[in-house]
């Protein structure tokens, strides 16, 4: 239902005249998020300036029944930030202030607006790490991140961005507004309820601030490249590093399909033979990256690597990691659509998926590649594609629900780090199962009665 | 080429994936923090166009204008997106449907489709630019006030305005030049409109420096316009028209490369092929062409540039990335590397040194107030680099950047690379290169 002219006038006094957009070519603009083929037109779109406005905007939908949903740079690709028909999209990239860092606790508190990339550069200006590196990290919002739980290369060691999340503050529903967590690393006092809003993906509330946690920043870091002729010894490489006690902040694989793309497209001379690259990157303190390089090095010569090459140099090192960095890159140019998927399984399992993988593509006729972290089984197969053909979106839709099966029988999960939203809504009952579906819904509807925060995302 | 976004390849516009990447690479964006500022949000409009669920309404047509065409979203794209040609259609598009008013279109006919489709005729206005400009009739009417009868657009340029030079190109370069040594390939100088007006010195650098390289220059006394600013602002037909013409007067086939000094220019040039891809008598030639051009840092560097056997001196120089250049032609590296290989001279890199200046063709025009806070910005961090020299290669940042510096009061000069490399090479002795 279109908003009434009283309505847009007072979100007009509550924020302003200049930031209510509701001509046709805004709403065009705010349709969609980084996700394939999901678009829809919202009714206006608010830009707040600080907690107050957002919680005088959400008491105003809710009064009027208009359902909000929540926004920073549009990044995301599961559709959590496509908007509702009928609803008024909050854009946040306004609040995008770091509001402290404190070096003696380790943490940083910033508003919900603030590009991750800033994050970490503040910290680094510390001398401290925010690890957690999203693909989108120089565009996506921190209060995003949080909202999705945003994964990255880093998760074996590192961790995903719940792990980061100290304290947030967050809009209700019905406009109030709560502080959830604090500085303390000990806390067990009543429930913890800022986890239940790290990855709710703007449907139980508006995240407008949040207090991370930070670590040192690593003195030292090493980079290698490996080749391998399976896709297995790869995988054995990284299970015998992790038995060898070490945990290397990165290890990441490409498949041949993508190997292929990559060579294509940027020509750094990777073997189009081989059937898994493998980049793998440690960091700490000099002598302990030294060691650990060198036994790294040994164990995957040992598992039948082709070639490794260990970087000299940091020069090196962006070099060696060209591969990895431009694998999207690569795959996005083959066709008109390029839909990004990923389905997670435990580590020991991600070999079995990548094959299993190239098997139903193969049998669909339809190019995939994949690539991803193999220190943590997040696996992105890539489909290329072009989605006003019909009949191949068809069999894409086909080989998603086998590969969805699949890996839900590994053992593993629909969504790694994109969430749910609309693209996996579809999924999520059989993964979890109805019991704790049912359970979802019903903390749902306790806190968000009618409906109104990002409504249609994670659940119907 | 496609003159409206129906009439485009859809996978053009298909191929924006939305993810974003583009947007802090945006000055619009940067600006406004409005999605229909940022790339992909314009895609997204130029696409609702296409499918017919958006008019090529008035903010339509503003939100293209204000895009400053710098092509730094190119160089952040993951897809690979071929944002030159959609906002090229789109400007087509917006021109055909959104005739402009009588004061614009008369500027239009007498600019793009008379100045500079006629070399002979710029050059003659050029002329007389000049005698208003050193006759002493330009001061006279700032004294008297008599500029205040201009139209408003002329009155905010005519301060602008570069002073010409007193030589234009062909008086300075004569048709075939020889290098003293043997000749290594023999290449075409592009002479261009504004170069050949302000800078045409530069021009004469430029063939110095390509001399001094073993080759041979030809270098044709009159030259049409390579169509660059009408492709950009949405006249197709001319700039085919000029295409043409400029692959007549210097045939691919004869030559080892076809050089241009002009980041802008350059990236329009070396585009000939998509430009006529749907023409049968020079669509072959066309993509020849293309295969020939060359940016002359890139030449240079492909060719294996000799180092200069003397320098010019202690100088500290940063250099500023023209748009066209870095994220149209890619050619980021060379410049630089060419810089360093002159004698004492201490190359700083320059913050954001290829974010637009805000020169962008003519968007100091049509974008007064956007262009200056670029420009502000830009000088902000020239000046806090301490340098001596700025140095950047197109006609456009040079005329916007040097008036920025004289603004802020800055003695900081701007030379351009190759005029650095022309006097390095000058200073080697006593003797040019060079038999004239």
């Amino acid at each position: 239902m279109p908003l009434t002219e009283s309505q847009l006038a007072d979100l007009r006094t509550l924020v302003g005249p200049e930031h209510v957009l509701t001509s046709p070519e805004d709403l065009v603009a705010y349709g969609f998020d980084g996700t394939a083929a999901l678009r829809q037109r919202p009714e206006a779109v608010v830009l707040p300036a600080d907690t107050a406005q957002v919680a005088a905007c959400v008491r105003l939908a809710s009064e009027h029944g208009i359902p909000v949903v929540t926004r920073g740079s549009g990044t995301g690709l599961s559709g959590g930030s496509v908007p509702t028909p009928g609803s008024i999209v909050l854009c946040l990239v306004r609040m995008d202030r770091i509001l402290a860092v404190d070096p003696a606790n380790l943490t940083l508190r910033a508003q919900c607006g603030v590009i991750t990339a800033a994050v970490d550069a503040e910290a680094a200006r510390h001398g401290l790490f925010y690890p957690p590196d999203p693909g989108s990290m120089k565009v996506s919002t921190i209060g995003g991140n949080v909202a999705e739980n945003s994964g990255g290369l880093r998760g074996l060691k590192y961790g995903v961005t719940r792990d980061y999340v100290m304290g947030l503050e967050v809009v209700m529903p019905d406009g109030r507004v709560v502080r959830l967590g604090n500085a303390c690393v000990k806390d067990v006092a009543g429930y913890s309820m800022k986890d239940l809003f790290v990855g709710s993906e703007g449907t139980l509330g508006i995240i407008t601030e949040v207090l991370l946690r930070l670590v040192p920043r690593p003195a030292a870091r090493r980079t290698m490249l490996a080749t391998y002729g399976r896709m297995e010894d790869a995988a054995r490489t990284v299970s015998d590093i992790i038995a060898a006690r070490i945990i290397p902040c990165t290890l990441e694989f490409l498949d041949r399909v993508t190997i292929g793309c990559v060579e294509d497209h940027a020509r750094i001379g990777l073997p189009r033979d081989c059937e898994a690259l493998l980049l793998m990157e440690t960091d700490g303190h000099p002598a302990a990256v030294e060691d650990e390089a060198r036994r790294m090095l040994e164990i995957a010569r040992a598992r039948g690597a082709r070639e490794v090459r260990v970087a000299a140099d940091e020069a090196e090192a962006a070099r060696l990691a060209t591969a990895r960095r431009s694998a999207f890159s690569a795959l996005a140019r083959v066709r008109p659509t390029t839909i990004l998927e990923d389905v997670t399984v435990p580590r020991d399992r991600l070999a079995e998926m990548v094959a299993a993988i190239a098997e139903t593509a193969a049998r669909h006729r339809l190019k995939v590649g994949t690539f991803g972290h193999m220190g943590d089984g997040n696996l992105h197969p890539t489909f290329l594609t072009d989605e006003r053909d019909a009949e191949e979106m068809a069999r894409v839709h086909a080989a998603l629900e086998e590969i969805v099966d699949r890996a839900l029988a590994l053992g593993g999960t629909i969504t790694g780090e994109h969430g749910v939203g609309l693209a996996k809504k579809a999924w999520l009952r059989r993964q979890v199962g109805d019991a704790s579906h049912d359970l979802m819904r019903e903390l749902k509807r306790a806190l968000d009665p009618r409906g109104l925060l990002n409504p249609g995302k994670i659940l119907d | 080429m496609a003159r409206s976004l129906r009439q485009l390849d859809y996978s053009v516009l298909q191929q924006c994936m939305h993810c974003g990447m583009c947007l802090p690479s945006c000055p619009t964006y940067d600006a406004t923090r409005r999605e229909r500022s940022s790339p992909r949000g314009r895609i997204a409009l130029m696409r609702a166009v296409a499918d017919g669920e958006l008019a090529v309404s008035g903010v339509f047509a503003e939100e293209m204008s204000y895009c400053l065409g710098c092509l730094a979203c190119q160089t952040a794209c993951p897809a690979g997106v071929d944002y030159a040609q959609l906002i090229e259609t789109a400007r087509a598009e917006v021109l055909a449907k959104r005739p402009p008013t009588p004061s614009a279109r008369l500027w239009r006919a007498l600019t793009m489709r008379g100045l500079f489709l006629r070399p002979r005729l710029l050059r003659w206005a050029g002329r007389l630019l000049r005698l208003w400009q050193r006759g002493g009739l330009q001061a006279a009417s700032r004294r008297t006030g008599l500029v205040r009868l201009l139209p408003a657009d002329l009155r905010r340029l005519e301060p602008q305005c570069p002073f010409i030079a007193p030589r234009f190109s062909h008086q300075l370069i004569r048709p075939v030049e020889r290098p003293r040594g043997e000749v290594r390939h023999r290449v075409a100088l592009l002479t261009g409109c504004v170069q050949d007006l302000v800078f045409s010195a530069v021009n004469r650098d430029t063939a110095d420096v390509l001399l001094a390289n073993g080759c041979e220059v030809r270098t044709p006394p009159v030259q049409p316009c390579c169509g660059s600013l009408h492709a950009h602002n949405g006249e197709t037909g001319p700039a085919r028209e000029l295409a043409r013409r400029l692959i007549d007067l210097l045939p691919p086939e004869s030559l080892d490369a076809i050089v241009s000094n002009a980041g802008g220019c350059g990236n329009h040039l070396r585009s000939y092929g998509k430009l006529l891809a749907d023409d049968p008598a020079y669509a072959e030639r066309a993509r020849l062409w293309d295969s020939k051009l060359r940016d002359i840092h890139e030449w240079l560097a492909e060719t294996g540039c000799r180092p200069p056997g003397a320098g010019l001196g202690p100088l500290t120089v940063t250099y500023h990335d023209s748009c066209h250049l870095a994220h149209g032609q890619k050619v980021v590296r060379q410049p630089r590397d060419l810089l360093r290989l002159i004698p004492g001279l201490r190359l700083v890199e320059l913050p954001e040194a290829n974010w637009c200046c805000g020169s962008a063709g003519i968007y100091s025009i049509t974008q007064p107030a956007q262009s200056e806070a670029l420009l502000r910005r830009k000088v902000g961090h020239i000046v806090a680099t301490g340098a001596d020299v700025l140095a950047t290669s197109n006609p456009g940042c040079h005329l916007q950047i040097e008036r920025g510096l004289a603004a802020a009061g800055s003695r900081i000069a701007l030379i351009q690379p190759v005029t650095l490399l022309a006097r390095a090479y000058r200073a080697e002795g006593a003797s040019p290169e060079v038999s004239r």
